[in-house]
C-alpha cells in the first residue's frame, strides 16, 4: 500500500480531506515515516483509524458495521463456492450467472477484510442446510435457487439497515452503497432464473398489505418481515396518483425495498452456522 | 460572498465552475445569495431550474431522474417495440409503475420544494426497436443507480439517506433485469462493477450534465452543489 498515493487519491475525491485532518497533520507525517518500518499488514488499520478521526466516527462503530457485513459475505461466498463445486447442481446454461455472483461475493470478502485489517473477524463454519431445513440445498437446483433468492434479498436488507450508521463517512458509506446495489443486482438475477423455471416470482419483491414474503416459502418468513411496508416518509404510497387511479399495493411494495436491523439479520445468519 | 460550506461536494470543481460563472458575467448576486441562504425558494431562469439547497437539491436530482424514467417507460409500454414478448411486457409495465410511484413520491415528499415537470428529450431512441429501447433502458437504470450511489453521502438527514437506499436497490433490480434481457448473465457488466465487486457511483457533478442531455428546453442547475 502506497500511503502517500492513497491520501492523494482521497484528496481527489474529497479536497477537504486535508482540512479535516489538518490539526493532525503530524499524524500523517508520523504515519508516512513509520510506513517504512511497520509491517504492511498494520497499515490498513492505522489508516482506518486516521479516516475515522477525519470523519468523526469511532473506529469501533465503523468496524462493527464492516465486520457484520463481512460475516454475511462469508456466508454468501461459501454458499456460491460450494454450489459451483457440486458436479450436478447448476445447469450449464446458468453457470455464467453463478460464476459472476461468486466472484463478487469473494471480492466483497477480500475488500472488507482489507479495509478491516487485523480487526477482521474470522469466518464462522457454515451449515447450508440451515440445520436440515433445506436438506437438499446442494443437490436440488430449485432448492439452491430458493435459498439464494432469500439470501440475496436479505443481504440487500442487511446493508440497507447499516447505511445510516455510516453517515458522515463518505468513503465507507459510498462503498456500502456500491456493495448494496450489487447484492440487489444478484437478487434480481436469481429471481429471474427462478422465473424462467416457472416459479411465480418477479425480479423485485412484491406483496400486498397482507403478503410480505413473496417467495411463498414459510421457512423464509423471517427474511421478509416488514417488506410489505406501504408508507414511506409518512406518505401512504397507495394514495399517490398512478397511471390508472392510485398506485396499487403491489407496486407500492415493489417500488421500495425495506431495511433489516442487525439483530434480525444475525438471527437468520445463525440458522446457517454450524 | 462565496464561502466553502461543509455540504459543498468535491470542492475543486465547485470553485472552478464558480469562477467560470463569474467570468461569464451572469447573475452573480442572485446565485451567490441562493447558495448562501437556507431559504428554499429557488431561482428559476428562462431555460434552467435550480434544484435547491442541501438535501432538497439531492432529492430534486432524484426526482428529475424518476421523471425521466417514468416518462420513458410510459412511452415504452404505450407503444411496444416489435415482437415484445408477454413476459417482457409484464416486466416493463412493472418497472413503469415503480418509476411512476417514485416520481409521485418525490413530488409529494418535496411538496413546495419540488421542481416542476420537465420535458424529456428521447430524440435518438427508436421506440419500435427492441435493441434501441433496451439500450436506452439500461442507460436510464445505470444513471439512476450511479446517481443514488454517488450522492448518498451528501444527505444531512438520515431519513433521506434511508429512502435513497430503499429506492436504489429497486433501480439495481431493474438494471440487472434489463441487462439480462439484453444478454443473459450480463447483469454484472464489468463497465459498472469493478474488481472489488463494487457497483459504479457518480457524483451530482457528473450526473447533472447527463440528465441535461436528456432534457428538452428547461435544464437543471444546482448552484448549491457547484453545478451551473
Amino acid at each position: 500500500m502506497n500511503l502517500a498515493k492513497l491520501i492523494a487519491d482521497i484528496q481527489n475525491v474529497d479536497p477537504e480531506f486535508e482540512d479535516r485532518i489538518s490539526p493532525r497533520r503530524s499524524v500523517i507525517k508520523n504515519m508516512a515515516q513509520m510506513g517504512a518500518n511497520v509491517a504492511l499488514a498494520a497499515l490498513p488499520l492505522a489508516f482506518g483509524s486516521l479516516l475515522n478521526k477525519a470523519y468523526g466516527q469511532t473506529e469501533a462503530d465503523v468496524n462493527d458495521v464492516l465486520n457484520f457485513a463481512l460475516t454475511f459475505e462469508y456466508l454468501e461466498a461459501w454458499f456460491y463456492n460450494q454450489g459451483l463445486l457440486q458436479a450436478n447442481l447448476i445447469p450449464n446454461a446458468d453457470k455464467a450467472y453463478f460464476t459472476a455472483i461468486a466472484a463478487h461475493e469473494n471480492e466483497h470478502v477480500s475488500f472488507l477484510k482489507s479495509a478491516l485489517g487485523s480487526n477482521a473477524v474470522p469466518s464462522p463454519k457454515f451449515d447450508l442446510t440451515a440445520k436440515g431445513v433445506f436438506e437438499d440445498v446442494l443437490s436440488n437446483y430449485d432448492t439452491y435457487l430458493a435459498v439464494a433468492n432469500a439470501l440475496e434479498d436479505t443481504g440487500v436488507r442487511a446493508y440497507k439497515g447499516q447505511l445510516v450508521k455510516l453517515m458522515g463517512n463518505q468513503i465507507i458509506l459510498t462503498a456500502a452503497m456500491q456493495i448494496h446495489s450489487v447484492e440487489a443486482r444478484h437478487a434480481s438475477a436469481i429471481r429471474y432464473l427462478r422465473m424462467n423455471r416457472g416459479v411465480n416470482i418477479s425480479p423485485w419483491i412484491t406483496g400486498s398489505a397482507t403478503v410480505f414474503n413473496d417467495t411463498g416459502i414459510a421457512a423464509f418468513n423471517a427474511n421478509y418481515i416488514g417488506e410489505n411496508n406501504l408508507v414511506q416518509a409518512g406518505i401512504d404510497i397507495t394514495t399517490l396518483k398512478g397511471l390508472n387511479g392510485t398506485v396499487s399495493s403491489s407496486t407500492a411494495v415493489e417500488a421500495f425495498d425495506e431495511p433489516m436491523d442487525k439483530a434480525s439479520v444475525l438471527n437468520i445468519l445463525s440458522l446457517f452456522t454450524a | 460572498m462565496y464561502k466553502q460550506k461543509p455540504e459543498t461536494p468535491p470542492g475543486g470543481i465547485a470553485r472552478r465552475k464558480f469562477l467560470g460563472f463569474i467570468a461569464a458575467g451572469a447573475a452573480i448576486s442572485a446565485v451567490g445569495f441562493n447558495s448562501c441562504t437556507k431559504d428554499p425558494t429557488r431561482i428559476v431562469y428562462n431555460d434552467h431550474v435550480d434544484l435547491g439547497v442541501g438535501d432538497i437539491a439531492i432529492l430534486n436530482l432524484a426526482y428529475v431522474i424518476e421523471q425521466l424514467e417514468a416518462a420513458f417507460y410510459t412511452r415504452v409500454v404505450a407503444s411496444p417495440y416489435a415482437n415484445m414478448s408477454n413476459t417482457e411486457r409484464v416486466l416493463l409495465t412493472d418497472i413503469r409503475d415503480h418509476e411512476v410511484a417514485h416520481r409521485e413520491f418525490f413530488k409529494s415528499a418535496l411538496n413546495g420544494n419540488a421542481v416542476g415537470a420537465l420535458t424529456p428529450n428521447f430524440g435518438t431512441i427508436n421506440f419500435a426497436d427492441r435493441g434501441s429501447v433496451l439500450a436506452a433502458a439500461k442507460s436510464f437504470e445505470d444513471l439512476g443507480l450511479t446517481a443514488y450511489n454517488g450522492s448518498a453521502y451528501l444527505f444531512k438527514k438520515s431519513d433521506y439517506l434511508l429512502l435513497a437506499g430503499k429506492i436504489v436497490s429497486v433501480e439495481a433490480r431493474h438494471a440487472a433485469l434489463i441487462d439480462n434481457l439484453i444478454s443473459p448473465a450480463s447483469f454484472a457488466d464489468s463497465l459498472m462493477i469493478n474488481n472489488n465487486g463494487l457497483d459504479a457511483a457518480k457524483s451530482p457533478q457528473e450526473v447533472v450534465p447527463l440528465i441535461n442531455s436528456m432534457l428538452k428546453d428547461t435544464k437543471v442547475i444546482a448552484p448549491d452543489l457547484g453545478i451551473y
